[in-house]
């Protein structure tokens, strides 16, 4: 096996060092009633080239050479090339977590540099390593609000991630965690009169997500007074770290609970992405999840650690803060790369084409369908309504090599036939016109179709 | 240093500050493409939510950022410089092909919500590889969705509440050995379990006895790890399950060290119901400076109702696609699929392997932690002298006559040109030095590390002080962790 570095020899000459007869020996301390004695029946040992090979053929069955409107709480962003170049380092790539400090300096920095980085396009105060990922960083901000406040319950926006929202839902469940959700107005915007008597005495906080599930803005502002007011904390969840180019952070937030797979990290089928909480300074004791401190050498020199690990579970244990043990720092390391990259005016300059694409597609999609949820700002995402059933108008697409918007019809009937389609840098002019054209094909069929069922009703009567 | 060490010699590396102290106004390593749409009124479009200002976000050249992780890169230990000993922590090659794979455009680029008949080649690999693990467990059902091992095991333990519900109450205890990892009572306090201690025997495994008192009614699952983390294979594995079931309850394996199992024994044939694996430790994809991890869940028969959505089935047309209608489930844990990229190098791992393979790897590690004990016993203290499978755990008792305790050795290693290894874990071994090799470890390396570990055994005996004040080749030395945590610096600030 290519990977094993012994000879016969090696093998031979340890176990005699050992006193072991044959291997076998080392594994007498399983009952052999329970040892497997043949070959597990997994495929054979391959070559490279074959490894290779067999992954090609399922990267090409993967939707490999299709242009994509999807959005939905994942985002396909370009990634410039040296994020890969410098995360394919050995040091960053096959190191652990930075516990000895001495020989982890590299990773300590990189962390405390995305640390600082998060705090400033958030406008938070401090900010964590990372979680798992936005929707397990959700649900964690929520459980830790319910600590900061002493309070049980919690009020959700119908307008999150709705994954997120079941994520949040298995979490809860077990921790005693009423759960509450306050539906969104014609603008896609929260009901603030919902959110006002949705909110009582036990509610530890309100969770939002900005831009929401259908790329709304949220009213940050009256949101957070409603919940400050009666003394609930609000907890924003922000799904496309991109926005923060353009549009204002929700600094009246107590807690962000954010995804940053946008900062250049590949779509990977759903994973792996970045978590990250982000909140003030006096809650940095209830955080979950690791956090790099600067402090300094024996001789005065900076160096940074790994610090406040008294409220994690190799320390704490069943009173821990979570159970969260790694957090994704490879991942991390890509997002510090990327906002590096784009930087200070980069980054404005990146949400605005995704502001101006989505701008354009929504505009050209509104002459043949209904672009619904006007009237509030939106970052580079739009629903759109159409009289055909979006998953019937996607198979049509996909026969242009052309991923339509998300059917939102499993998680918001109510929609009807709405589908959300999402623009970033990546989508060109060219993909976005041959799609409002299949579309409006697609409209104008349906509706000759709707006026011909019409007319045999009034001949009919 | 008192002694050379032959495993390393010290060189020039770069220094390095933060990037924000690199910045300046107008440097840029971005280039966007022309815009192909109108341009926009930002203020029109977005009013009072525009944002004006991204603060002290960096202005750097792209040779600068290159210079900059590469630099700060040189100041890590990794496997690639290697040996690694974490105990635990089982840090073996990263093949390189993995990463080739995994970023394979059709693979990288997939979005979760494509529509299903053009992801059949990640429903092809999601499927694969839960055959395999089923296969490799010798359980009955898997789910993937897990991001790591912590967070399978508050999957597992979800499945385990939802389970006994089923059954008529969710029973109130979880009980968990005093060696178990920190995350074990951590996870059952998240699923609103009470953790009940039990007591190691004097070879270092579960008290059967104290188990058969403790076992009741109220006792929803026991969390054991195996091979324990002392290294030990818990003998009476089976009379343990046979305790666990009589009274109705359900025994959890933390797969933290199954790859100490991997195609000599399976835990499904050892009497466990579900367990967790971690694909970054056995299944050798990158620990990456601290994840991402990957901890699916395998389980048995009786537990598949409750298993996190979805899960992939095979349509009647023999197409796969994702099964969303299951009443019983937990729900979810994360959304989308899990953490997709590393079932896509486990399963490369795993037929770079093949069966045979995959067994010599086994008997490769616990072959390299026998071959460590051997080499170290009598130099150290060794607390159990029970057989060791993959790891070994020494304590500090013989060099604590002098001062220098287990994090002082390690610090010391370090000069050694070696990463420590795990230090005061488990928590029954007061001064543990944990040490596991992994197959990926060649005889010289090891002989190396021996020397190296033997040399500091001198050390202590000879110069206590020159041990306490280690290390003292590396750019920082200790680093005042006190100081960190009483007044936190977390983030950079700009001079006043």
């Amino acid at each position: 096996m290519r990977y094993l570095p012994k000879s016969p020899a090696d093998r031979e000459a340890m176990l005699k060092a050992i006193g072991a007869r044959s291997i076998d020996d080392l594994f007498a301390p399983i009952p052999a009633e329970y040892r497997l004695n043949r070959d597990l029946k997994v495929p054979r040992q391959m070559a490279e080239s074959e490894i290779v090979d067999w992954f090609r053929e399922r990267s090409r069955e993967n939707g490999d050479g299709y242009a994509t409107f999807l959005g939905a709480g994942a985002y396909y962003h370009y990634r410039p090339v040296i994020i890969d170049s410098l995360i394919s380092r050995g040091e960053f790539l096959t190191a652990y977590t930075p516990y000895q400090a001495e020989i982890s300096q590299g990773t300590l920095q990189s962390i405390f540099e995305f640390q600082t980085m998060i705090c400033e396009l958030t406008g938070m105060e401090v900010a964590n390593a990372s979680m798992y990922d936005g929707s397990t960083a959700a649900a964690e901000a929520v459980m830790m609000a319910a600590r900061l406040t002493g309070r049980d319950s919690v009020v959700i926006a119908r307008s999150v991630h709705p994954e997120y929202r079941e994520v949040l839902a298995t979490y809860a469940h077990h921790q005693g965690m009423p759960l509450s959700t306050v539906p969104f107005t014609d603008n896609a915007r929260l009901d603030l009169n919902q959110l006002d008597k949705s909110i009582t005495t036990d509610t530890a906080c309100v969770l939002i997500q900005s831009p929401n599930f259908f790329g709304t803005i949220e009213d940050i502002n009256a949101i957070a007074e409603i919940a400050h007011q009666r003394g609930a904390m609000l907890v924003v969840s922000i799904a496309e770290a991109v926005s923060l180019g353009i549009v204002e952070p929700p600094r009246q937030a107590d807690i962000i609970a954010m995804e940053a797979q946008s900062f250049g990290v590949p779509l990977g089928f759903g994973g792996p992405y970045c978590g990250v909480i982000a909140t003030r300074e006096q809650y940095v004791r209830q955080m979950p999840g690791r956090l790099v401190g600067q402090t300094t050498d024996r001789n005065g020199k900076r160096g940074f650690v790994l610090t406040l690990a008294t409220r994690e579970q190799h320390i704490r244990r069943e009173r821990a803060t979570s159970n969260i043990c790694t957090n994704q720092a490879l991942i991390a390391l890509m997002a510090n790369i990327f906002m590096t990259i784009y930087g200070k005016v980069g980054l404005r300059e990146l949400a605005k084409q995704n502001l101006a694409k989505a701008a354009y597609a929504a505009q050209q999609f509104g002459k043949y369908a209904k672009v619904l949820f006007s009237g509030a700002p939106r970052f580079n995402e739009f629903a759109l309504q159409t009289s055909e059933d979006p998953y019937a108008i996607n198979n049509q697409l996909l026969e242009h090599k052309i991923v339509g918007g998300f059917p939102l019809k499993k998680f918001y009937p109510e929609l009807g036939n709405t589908a959300l389609w999402c623009c970033t840098e990546m989508t060109t002019r060219a993909s976005i016109d041959t799609a409002v054209r299949l579309v409006a094909e697609s409209e104008s069929s349906a509706q000759s179709a709707k006026s011909a069922v019409q007319d045999v009703q009034e001949v009919v009567r | 240093m008192k002694h050379a060490t032959p495993k390393a010699t010290q060189h020039i590396n770069q220094n390095e500050g933060l990037i924000f102290e690199k910045s300046s106004a107008g440097k840029a390593a971005w280039k966007l493409p022309p815009l192909d749409v109108p341009e926009v009124d930002t203020k029109e479009l977005l009013g009072l939510s525009e944002r004006k200002d991204l603060g002290q976000m960096p202005e750097v050249s792209e040779i600068e950022i290159i210079r900059h992780f590469t630099r700060l890169s040189t100041w890590n230990y990794a496997i690639d410089l290697g040996m690694y000993p974490l105990g635990s922590c089982t840090m073996k090659y990263n093949p390189r092909v993995n990463e080739v794979v995994s970023r394979l455009d059709g693979l990288a680029n997939g979005h979760p919500y494509q529509p299903e008949k053009i992801s059949q080649g990640a429903l092809r690999i999601l499927q694969t590889l839960s055959e395999c693990l089923i296969e490799i467990t010798g359980m009955d059902a898997i789910t993937l969705q897990p991001a790591a091992g912590a967070h399978g095991e508050l999957t597992g333990l979800l499945m385990v509440r939802a389970y006994h519900e089923s059954k008529g109450a969710p029973r109130k205890k979880i009980l968990i050995p005093d060696s178990a990892h920190g995350t074990n009572p951590a996870t059952a306090a998240m699923v609103g379990y009470a953790v009940e201690n039990l007591k190691s025997n004097a070879r270092g495994m579960v008290d059967v006895a104290a188990l058969a008192s403790q076992m009741n009614e109220d006792v929803a699952a026991l969390m054991l790890t195996n091979p324990n983390t002392l290294g030990v294979f818990e003998q009476e594995i089976y009379k343990i399950a046979e305790i666990m079931h009589a009274k109705g309850g359900l025994l959890y394996m933390d797969g933290a060290n199954m790859n100490a199992l991997v195609g000599k024994v399976r835990p499904g044939d050892f009497g466990v119901d579900l367990m967790h694996l971690n694909l970054h430790k056995t299944f050798s994809t990158p620990h990456g400076g601290g994840g991402p991890g990957s901890g699916p869940v395998a389980i048995k028969k009786m537990l598949q109702p409750f298993l996190p959505t979805p899960v992939v089935i095979t349509k009647p047309d023999g197409s796969l696609g994702f099964d969303y209608n299951r009443p019983q489930s937990v729900g979810r844990v994360r959304a989308f699929y899990g953490n997709f990229g590393m079932f896509v190098r486990a399963l490369a791992y795993t037929l770079a392997n093949g069966p045979d393979g995959l067994r010599q790897t086994t008997e490769d590690a616990v072959l390299n932690a026998n071959y460590i004990r051997k080499g170290l016993e009598g130099v150290y203290d060794l607390p159990y002298s029970t057989p060791t499978m993959h790891e070994v755990v020494f304590s500090d008792k013989l060099q604590a006559k002098k001062g220098v305790k287990t994090m002082d050795i390690a610090k010391r290693l370090i000069d050694y040109g070696f990463h420590p290894y795990t230090t005061a874990f488990p928590l029954i071994v007061p001064g543990a030095l944990m040490i596991e090799p992994t197959e990926s470890e060649p005889k010289e390396e090891l002989d190396l590390f021996i020397d190296a570990m033997k040399s500091i055994a001198q050390e202590v005996e000879e110069d206590p002080q020159m041990v306490l004040d280690a290390p003292h080749t590396t750019r920082v030395s200790r680093l005042d962790e006190v100081a960190a945590a009483r007044k936190p610096v977390l983030r950079w600030k700009p001079a006043q």
